[in-house]
């Protein structure tokens, strides 16, 4: 088990009390398990609705047809084998130090922590609701979504356009648009070459911009189009009744369609107090309490972390990051302060793996970049290289699943 | 998965924090199938080493380079050391 080889002991005065979790994806099934490692007679409760997790990382390569759904779904067991409890419902609100469940259950805490990930912003894009998501998905947070876009796209002819969309800063997984268009090619460009891709972004730069345009010149050329937001890439509406996305200049009539759509932190933020009017979390950046509710921590896509990115590895690292502050303040000693990593492995065809690396540590109330360290693969590497990055990526996935979830 | 296997092998209170993150590629589970190299148990002057020739640009990896240059000597030292006295989960 990971967590509690990772992190430090603490021998000293030992922490007790109740500390809440909410979330059971890669931050806060993490944080439960590391938690009941370090200090196993605390009480531990994690509140998830749902039995089944299904990971984001790796689910563009379902859509690619390189893997199955089932390959990305994780269950709670080991986070109970580990001690936790964990409670099948969604947690709508805290009032004091209380969390109330949607059944009425309440669960009283001394620590809470909030893990929520993301909900999408389901006012930030006219014309996209819930029921237009079921004819153009987001796919953003994995699973059923996962499913009906792949579908989709096994359903359509060949020489039919696919349409994308990607969002400003921030929101979830900042490579995930890129390496999202580049399997979607892939597949198009082995199974339906006569197709075309175009994706359409209210951004003029993007994670790893040089890594992936070089590989997309080299390996989908003719085939796939990436609209910056200079070339009128920005989506302002959408309309799922004829499956167009409209920019400022044109309407782009779609075969299928993925929108992936401006989001915030997940609702139980907003319930809570923490989120702030951008709709994300600031927190302190040692032991990730709330700005606006220091007895709440805040872990994962639902906090503003800086230079950090709202990815599953970062999300992985906060959380024993979080643990250990945890046991400190419970204990009644100073949290020290971390360090941290995030590594990114994206995929730009099966064979062919870029990654974007950063080391970070507070530094005037913000996670910052650690000068002179990260970056992204050189350009300049031979294929080798992109195999290797590629092959890494892989294990990694099965890493950080298996540190999460036991 | 062992939770106790933590433990058992515990660092000082002021372990290296350096080292929290490493766990999310560098597997500590045993039945974790990676061709990313395992960290747990490893002689503390050879993960140093490696750090250290990472610093330089030697040993061509791929992404350990980026990250070795965010760790002072001293961080290395300690996170060599913490590793070399872990063991893998079950």
């Amino acid at each position: 088990m990971v967590g509690a080889l990772a992190a430090p002991r603490i021998a000293s005065a030992q922490a007790v009390g109740r500390v809440v979790i909410v979330g059971g994806g890669f931050a806060g099934a993490t944080c439960a398990r590391t938690l009941k490692a370090l200090e196993p007679k605390l009480a531990v409760s994690l509140i998830e609705p749902d039995p089944v997790f299904t990971a984001c990382p790796f689910s563009n390569a379902v859509l690619g047809g390189l893997r199955e759904i089932a390959q990305q779904q994780f269950t709670q067991d080991g986070v109970e084998r580990a001690g936790v409890t964990v409670a099948r419902r969604r947690a709508v609100g805290v009032d004091g130090k209380t969390v109330v469940l949607d059944s009425g259950a309440r669960f009283q805490f001394d620590r809470l922590v909030l893990a929520p990930g993301i909900d999408i912003n389901w006012s930030g894009l006219p014309g996209y609701t819930e029921a237009a998501a079921e004819k153009m998905p987001h796919a953003w947070k994995a699973g059923g979504q996962t499913v009906l876009l792949r579908r989709q796209l096994e359903a359509m002819d060949d020489g039919g356009l696919v349409v994308m969309s990607a969002p400003a800063n921030p929101f979830r997984c900042p490579p995930g648009p890129y390496e999202r268009v580049s399997l979607i090619a892939h597949y198009l460009k082995t199974k339906k070459p006569k197709s075309k891709l175009v994706l359409l972004d209210a951004k003029d730069a993007f994670s790893k911009q040089r890594l992936f345009q070089d590989a997309w010149a080299k390996l989908y050329p003719g085939l796939l189009e990436w609209v910056p937001l200079s070339k009128g890439g920005k989506v302002v509406s959408v309309d799922p009744a004829d499956m167009t996305l409209a920019t400022d200049f044109a309407k782009h009539k779609a075969a299928v369609a993925n929108v992936i759509p401006p989001q915030r932190a997940g609702r139980i933020a907003e319930a809570a107090g923490v989120a702030d009017r951008s709709g994300w979390c600031p927190v302190e950046p040692v032991s990730f309490e709330s700005r606006l509710r220091p007895d709440i921590h805040v872990i994962g896509d639902a906090a503003i972390m800086g230079a950090m990115p709202k990815s599953a590895f970062s999300a992985n690292a906060q959380a024993k990051v979080c643990a250990v502050a945890i046991v400190a303040r419970l204990a009644g000693r100073e949290p020290v302060e971390p360090r941290l990593i995030n590594t990114c492995y994206s995929l730009v065809a099966p064979d062919y793996g870029i990654t974007i690396a950063g080391v970070y540590k507070p530094t005037n109330g913000q996670l910052a970049d650690i000068p002179g360290a990260g970056g992204v693969s050189p350009l300049d590497a031979p294929q080798e290289f992109r195999a290797r990055e590629a092959l890494y990526a892989e294990g990694w996935f099965r890493t950080i699943t298996a540190e999460t979830f036991g | 998965m062992g939770l106790s296997g933590g433990a058992a092998h515990a660092a000082s209170p002021d372990g290296p924090f350096g080292a929290m993150s490493c766990s999310g590629c560098h597997a500590t589970a045993r039945g974790v199938d990676t061709a990313i190299p395992r960290l747990n148990g490893r002689p503390a002057a050879e993960i140093a080493a490696a750090m250290r020739d990472f610093q330089k640009g030697e040993r061509a990896p791929t992404v350990m380079g980026r990250i070795a240059k965010g760790y002072t000597d001293p961080e290395i030292d300690a996170l060599a050391a913490w590793f070399a006295a872990q063991r893998d989960a079950p």
